[in-house]
């Protein structure tokens, strides 16, 4: 017995170095050879920037059982943040050319990471704040109040007053952006490798106990209101990072990126991968945008013997993507991968179980 | 042991309305060191909302509830489980999806020093070896060790029961209360329990102050009883004393008027 778990340990250790050098290998090949594969990398780049923030929601919604809804608004603050501090200096006046930049921020600038952190702590005291009202409220309240405030921050962001500091409806621009793949996958497994640490620390376990039973967890000394904004405050400072790594994705940003339908995207990224998996929310992240794209075929003109078929047009995409979104809720309702993680024992199970159903038939 | 009784619990004209309901009325009780105390009553009497009083779930309308003369008035739960007063619920309250393991590890975090970034950098290890080791030895203890892994809604209604009380003890109470420990159990079962709770006083040096109904386990086991009726203590004292006093029969039979 013991022989046999030392051995299935040692398996796992060889198939994860395996793949741990299949991504790399992908990600060099990609980055040999970007000119040619651009579109792809632009896939697998975003799927990474919302592998982040699924997983920062999925904190405080799948492991914390806090419906909140306010992802987007954090992710606007990190995102503004870090394109203010990384646009080159030289470059500023060009971007504030209608409104002027605000003399505060016009020479302060810093190196990449710092940025991307300091995003994530304005969104984090954002949250902080916004956490010590709306926290005491529960499910549906919540998401409704978190969501309004998301769409306060987007609007402050927009607003006139804000001008010299945003650049108010015109949007930033001129982010430097990302100067390979592997910068990205670097802050995405470092995000994302916090994060796990995280959930499966002590204080994990004290988001899981509030998340099943807030009275018992009460009762065994958690302090509800600390615990909550605590993963909160997390979960933003994530969305903050994830925030600032899209604006450097996109290199130009303007407060509609970050209306409500972003956050409706990563919900349904977490949901889609399963509520309170982590490897789900990745797996989801990537199904999704990918998905996405892959589907754009539909969207072209197809013609067939000669008779153009009416219903591939533009947006005919979407009505597929949702179809097949139902789908899956249909048939698996916890998401793809319901509570559980990525295993290599899930995987091999999965498909002994599969040979035997297909053996079952055959007889 | 010596004679001087050390007042662990002390309940003074408690009064709890809930709009116009006052669901206890000017409720006046004390708990020792190392006793076994009973609460009794018909339904709907105030026993549970008692309780919630005491561990701070509700704040009293009025009255102080004091644990070792500390008054606990406007408290939180979470603190006055830190003093040193653990509970378990009538309805049964695990956390249903996490292991048995987890459920007892996450009580033992109350007395983990630590932080968040400790934690998540596992600079804590000491700490959460500690926490490991206290949970592994309290499974032992408790003969739960070999379900340590199962799920807890998984687990048959008599070992919830003991795994909720394990909890309970996993935060290192003083005093425990236990509200209807041994609803839904058969009389074997019952007994079993009343071993049990006999067994755990002795063994983590506890005080122990239960709701119950089987008179049974009441009667047995415990030094002294209160009786409450519609919010109202109408009696209190021995196991004998209650049997025979005529109010609590009346209350618990429903005497006639003219009786």
């Amino acid at each position: 017995m013991k022989y046999d778990f030392s051995r299935k340990k040692k398996r796992d250790a060889v198939l994860d170095l395996l793949l741990i050098a299949v991504v790399l290998g992908i990600c060099g090949f990609l980055e040999a050879n970007k000119y040619n594969y651009s579109y792809a990398i632009s896939i697998i780049e975003r799927s990474m920037i919302y592998a982040v923030v699924a997983v920062s929601m999925n904190l405080v919604n799948g492991f914390t059982g806090l419906f909140s809804l306010g992802q987007a608004g954090f992710m606007a603050l990190g995102a503004y943040v870090t394109a203010i501090l990384t646009i080159p200096v030289s470059q500023r006046p060009s971007v504030y050319y209608i409104s002027g930049i605000n003399p505060l921020i016009a020479n302060l600038s810093a190196p990449i990471t710092l940025a991307l952190i300091l995003g994530g702590l304005v969104a984090a005291a954002c949250a902080a704040l916004i956490g010590i009202p709306v926290l005491r409220l529960k499910s549906d309240y919540l998401a409704i109040a978190t969501l309004g405030f998301a769409e306060i921050i987007r609007a402050l962001i927009a607003a006139p007053m804000m001008d010299t500091i945003t650049n108010g409806s015109y949007g930033l621009k001129s982010i430097p952006g990302f100067s390979s793949i592997f910068q990205v996958l670097i802050l995405t497994v470092v995000s994302i490798g916090l994060m796990v640490l995280l959930i499966n620390s002590s204080y994990g376990r004290m988001f899981k106990a509030v998340r099943e039973d807030e009275i018992a967890a009460e009762a065994m000394g958690i302090n509800l209101f600390h615990t909550k904004e605590l993963s909160f405050v997390i979960s933003s400072f994530f969305a903050g990072i994830s925030g600032g790594m899209l604006a450097m994705f996109m290199r130009s940003i303007d407060s509609k990126t970050f209306q409500v339908s972003l956050t409706y995207d990563i919900l349904l990224i977490v949901v889609i991968g399963g509520i309170g998996s982590v490897t789900g929310s990745v797996l989801g992240a990537f199904v999704v945008t990918a998905g996405r794209e892959l589907l754009r075929f539909f969207d072209e003109p197809l013609t067939v013997a000669g008779v153009s078929i009416p219903l591939f047009r533009p947006g005919f995409r979407m009505v597929i993507f949702s179809i097949l979104l139902m789908v899956v809720v249909l048939f698996y309702s916890r998401g793809l991968m319901g509570t559980n993680e990525f295993s290599w024992d899930g995987i091999f199970g999965f498909f002994r179980r599969k040979r035997k159903a297909v053996k079952a038939e055959g007889r | 042991m010596n004679e001087v009784k050390e007042n662990v619990l002390k309940m003074e004209n408690v009064v709890m309305q809930f709009g116009g309901v006052t669901a206890i009325d000017g409720l006046s009780l004390e708990v020792n060191r190392g006793e076994i105390v009973a609460l009794i009553g018909p339904n709907g009497a105030g026993k549970t909302t008692a309780f919630n009083c005491i561990t701070g779930i509700y704040q009293p309308t009025s009255g102080v509830v004091s644990f070792k003369g500390e008054n606990l008035k406007g408290k939180s739960p979470d603190c006055i489980t830190r003093l040193g007063i653990a509970r378990t619920f009538q309805n049964i309250r695990l956390f249903s999806n996490l292991t048995v393991f987890d459920n007892v590890l996450i009580a033992k975090h109350l007395r983990a020093h630590d932080n968040v970034f400790t934690a998540t950098l596992r600079l804590n290890l000491k700490e959460e070896d500690r926490m490991r080791r206290e949970t592994e030895k309290l499974l032992r203890e408790q003969d739960l060790y070999e379900l340590k892994d199962e799920i807890a809604s998984s687990l048959p209604y008599g070992l919830q029961r003991r795994l909720e009380i394990a909890r309970a003890l996993a935060t290192s109470p003083e005093l425990l209360l236990l509200d209807e420990p041994a609803a839904g159990m058969n009389p074997q079962e019952t007994q079993e329990l009343t071993d049990f709770i006999v067994k755990i006083r002795d063994q983590y040096h506890l005080t122990v102050f239960m709701i119950e109904h089987h008179m049974d386990l009441v009667m047995q086991i415990s030094e002294r009883i209160y009786v409450l009726n519609f919010g109202k203590l109408i009696a209190q004292g021995s196991s004998e004393e209650i049997q025979n006093n005529p109010e609590v029969i009346e209350a618990y039979l429903g005497g006639s008027e003219d009786a």
